[in-house]
């Protein structure tokens, strides 16, 4: 048993921890926020020639052979500071889905370019009526010719507006919450028939509602196998949850870190809030939420390559357990800061807002305790 | 003991909900139950609706305009209001700075202020809080001193909600620093429309900027603006505060939020059925339902067991706690009702009027931000740790 990271982990996190300290600044990030795109193409050419993009990929493909655990150093760094960079939507969720299910010819088209920072991939997998389940599938994909046409409607696409190629799960048999008969197309944004509207997030990133009016995709814009896409997507929603986890840990343990140093500062009555023992109390129990967070976080990640049926079980109770620690981090660091928490002045709200979303991201702590208890 | 109302309350129950059903404006009514964004027109055009009923001021005292509702009958009017998705009636006039003036103003006061709180033509604003004086209200620095025939006020208030709509403020100042905190305090009716008051808006955590700071600078106050004694002044807030923790329970509007709840838990699809179905889901809502009962009924034994036209005790306290920690619970299973489409964040859909379709289901827009909003509740007012330390130290004796 070793939680330690190597060598050449250490250094990736040193680089990525420098890296988010010298560029995210609050006052760094509300000017990325207000960006048309909502990000900086600079700042992801630079996580390109870091090698931050290709760190969890294969040497083959112009990556630098790393996994999970690198991925989590990334992921957490990220949430340390609030990047808003699609590195999630992009490498996370794209770049596993071409990895695990795409073609020998799709991967080597792509996936070079995504570790270049050249192309930018997302996974459109939420649809109107699905809530949580992944397999709750309408949009149909019929066969037209050697291919097929597309239509349906994919909701809450992360970065749907600035991604060059979006993965979209489609029907292509079975009843629209059958396990079977769900496939995984690549469908070209700019391609004819698809419409993006694009917003923004309360967190402060983008996304968007992809409409597919009859889309022409060929049999090879298939990923994985036709109508078994499920499980291809279960692989990788397994280790999107391990991602965004790492995310929750990092931005837990700035919000400890901010609410501490709020609770020494701050005096009321004549001193620190923080000599108040009900303040303590709950000061105590926020870190022991992010200690626990971490914990849990790590087990989802290290079992990642393991059995699927353990990986599931591990990262549906990293699901739960950090949505619970994250409602709790997230509404008593607002309510340590006082008013001041409130503000959006303060980088409180803005950590708080992102722990939030990730709760909703993949299904709640309320859905995966159900999971849970069904496994 | 008897838990039901008399056939009066009822017969006046059905006067207010029949009384609302009719006269609530549609535009206002729509505005209120989408969590749309209300202006102070808004407010001001359904006071005016209300008040000749005698409806704002049902706890003042009828020598000033007040009705002297019974206890029983203000909290049906309370409820009813609350279920009838009616904007929330402004407090800083009604509740707050109206009780004070008449108990403890002068004819003069009494004669100029209180009509036209009554009449909707004033609105009032707070300004207690400063950047380095929140819970320790006490410690507050801002400065009035004596010149000829008016004071000249020096600081900075802060948390002054709806302060770009008021008329007026009422403000504690510090009128003696060499005593003790609470002793050197005076209560001050401040004209916002006058050089030296600068308002800045505060946006918060939910993208919106409905509470200010207010800087003061030689700020002029005549002296027959001052309320009562001065240095005297934290008898007054005291016993505004009372005042101002009666009705926040806000067990009408809570139960208007829980039918929302319920609504559009029916309508959401979640697994092969809707969220209602849910089991876990829907003990959620049991819970909540539960926990808004026991409000409800400590609220009335709190309020039958008050005279009239006195504040509640320190055990109001109970009623902020309970009564926020259950408005931050609705607006929490509200934004977990739409799944990720809580995510989407469009400032311009939260605007009544606004006609582009909307992202995911119509009534999805301002659920997150509302729940962003609603964590100001446990902070505002006195902090839930405050009301605490009130419990404990004036109820328990510790």
């Amino acid at each position: 048993m070793d939680f330690t990271l190597n060598e050449e982990q250490q250094l990736l996190k040193d680089s990525v921890d420098r890296f988010v300290r010298e560029n995210y600044e609050l006052s760094q990030r509300r000017e990325l926020v207000a960006r048309p795109e909502g990000f900086s193409r600079d700042q992801w050419a630079t996580m390109a020639e870091l090698g931050w993009l290709g760190a969890a990929l294969p040497e083959a493909y112009g990556g630098i052979g790393g996994g999970a655990v690198e991925t989590m150093i990334i992921m957490e760094g990220f949430g340390s500071r609030l990047v808003v960079e699609p590195y999630f939507s992009s490498v996370v969720l794209g770049g596993n889905l071409l990895l695990k299910g795409g073609s020998e010819e799709q991967r080597n088209a792509i996936l070079p370019a995504l570790v270049a920072g050249e192309t930018m991939l997302t996974f459109g997998y939420a649809e109107r009526q699905s809530r949580y389940d992944l397999h709750d599938v309408e949009t149909k994909a019929t066969k037209n010719g050697g291919g097929y046409r597309i239509d349906g409607h994919k909701g809450v696409v992360l970065h749907g507006g600035t991604a060059d190629k979006i993965i979209v799960s489609a029907r292509t048999a079975g009843k629209s919450r059958d396990r079977d008969g769900i496939t995984l197309f690549l469908v070209d944004r700019q391609a004819d028939g698809v419409e993006i509207r694009e917003y923004q997030t309360i967190d402060g990133l983008r996304a968007a509602e992809v409409e597919l009016t009859g889309v022409s995709a060929g049999a090879d814009a298939i990923v994985g196998d036709l109508d078994q896409g499920l499980p291809l997507i279960e692989d990788v929603v397994r280790r999107a949850i391990a991602a965004l986890s790492a995310e929750a840990v990092g931005v837990m343990d700035t919000m400890k870190t901010l609410t501490n140093e709020y609770l020494q500062t701050r005096e009321q009555f004549g001193r620190p809030i923080g000599k108040f023992q009900a303040l303590q109390h709950r000061m105590v129990d926020i870190m022991m939420a992010a200690e626990e967070s971490r914990s849990i976080m790590y087990v989802a990640t290290l079992k990642l390559d393991h059995d699927p049926a353990e990986s599931e079980r591990a990262a549906t109770a990293a699901k739960v357990k950090i949505g619970q620690c994250g409602r709790f981090v997230g509404q008593n660091s607002i309510q340590l800061h006082g008013g001041m928490g409130m503000t959006d002045e303060m980088q409180i709200g803005h950590y708080f807002k992102r722990l939030t979303m990730i709760d909703t991201m993949f299904g709640n702590h309320a859905h995966h305790l159900k999971r849970y208890a069904a496994m | 003991m008897d838990l039901n109302f008399s056939d009066k309350d009822l017969a006046f129950q059905h006067e207010v909900r029949t009384f609302i059903e009719r006269e609530l404006p549609d535009d206002i009514r729509e505005k209120v139950a989408n969590g749309y964004r209300l202006g102070r027109e808004d407010y001001v055009r359904w006071q005016k609706i209300l008040g000749p009923k005698g409806w704002l001021a049902p706890h003042w005292p009828k020598e000033y305009g007040g009705s002297e509702l019974p206890a029983v009958q203000r909290y049906i009017l309370g409820e009813e209001l609350g279920r009838g998705h009616t904007p929330r009636l402004i407090a800083f006039g009604l509740r707050m700075v109206g009780p004070v003036i008449y108990t403890f103003g002068t004819a003069a006061q009494k004669e100029k202020y209180l009509p036209r709180i009554l009449n909707s033509e004033d609105f009032w604003c707070q300004g207690y809080s400063e950047p380095g004086s929140g819970s320790d209200l006490a410690s507050l620095q801002t400065r009035a001193v004596l010149k000829g025939d008016h004071y000249v006020i020096n600081g900075t208030k802060t948390w002054t909600t709806m302060a770009q709509h008021a008329d007026h403020m009422f403000c504690l100042t510090r009128t003696d620093p060499d005593v003790k905190f609470q002793e050197g305090i005076s209560f001050m009716l401040i004209d916002m429309d006058q050089p030296g008051i600068e308002v800045r808006p505060i946006r918060t955590i939910d993208g919106s900027a409905e509470i200010n700071t207010v800087y003061l600078t030689d700020v002029k106050v005549p002296v027959e603006d001052r309320i009562g004694e001065e240095n005297k002044g934290w008898t007054y807030a005291k016993f505004l505060l009372g005042h101002e923790r009666s009705g926040i329970a806000r067990v009408g509007a809570s139960k208007a939020q829980l039918r929302k709840l319920r609504d559009i838990a029916a309508k959401e699809r979640a697994g092969d059925g809707y969220l209602i179905d849910d089991p876990d889901f829907s003990r959620e809502i049991a819970q909540l339902e539960i926990d808004l009962s026991a409000l409800e009924y400590t609220e009335l034994r709190s309020l039958t067991g008050t005279a009239e036209g006195e504040a509640p005790g320190p055990e109001a306290s109970l009623l902020k706690i309970r009564g926020t920690e259950i408005q931050q619970r609705l607006s929490e299973l509200l934004m977990q009702t739409i799944g990720y489409y809580a995510m989407p964040y469009i400032p311009e859909s939260l605007e009544y009027g606004w006609n582009e379709e909307p992202v995911g289901p119509e009534y999805a827009a301002p659920l997150a931000a509302t729940y962003f909003n609603m964590r100001k509740t446990s902070i505002y007012g006195g902090t839930n740790e405050i009301q605490r330390n009130i419990i404990a130290k004036m109820v328990l004796g510790l």
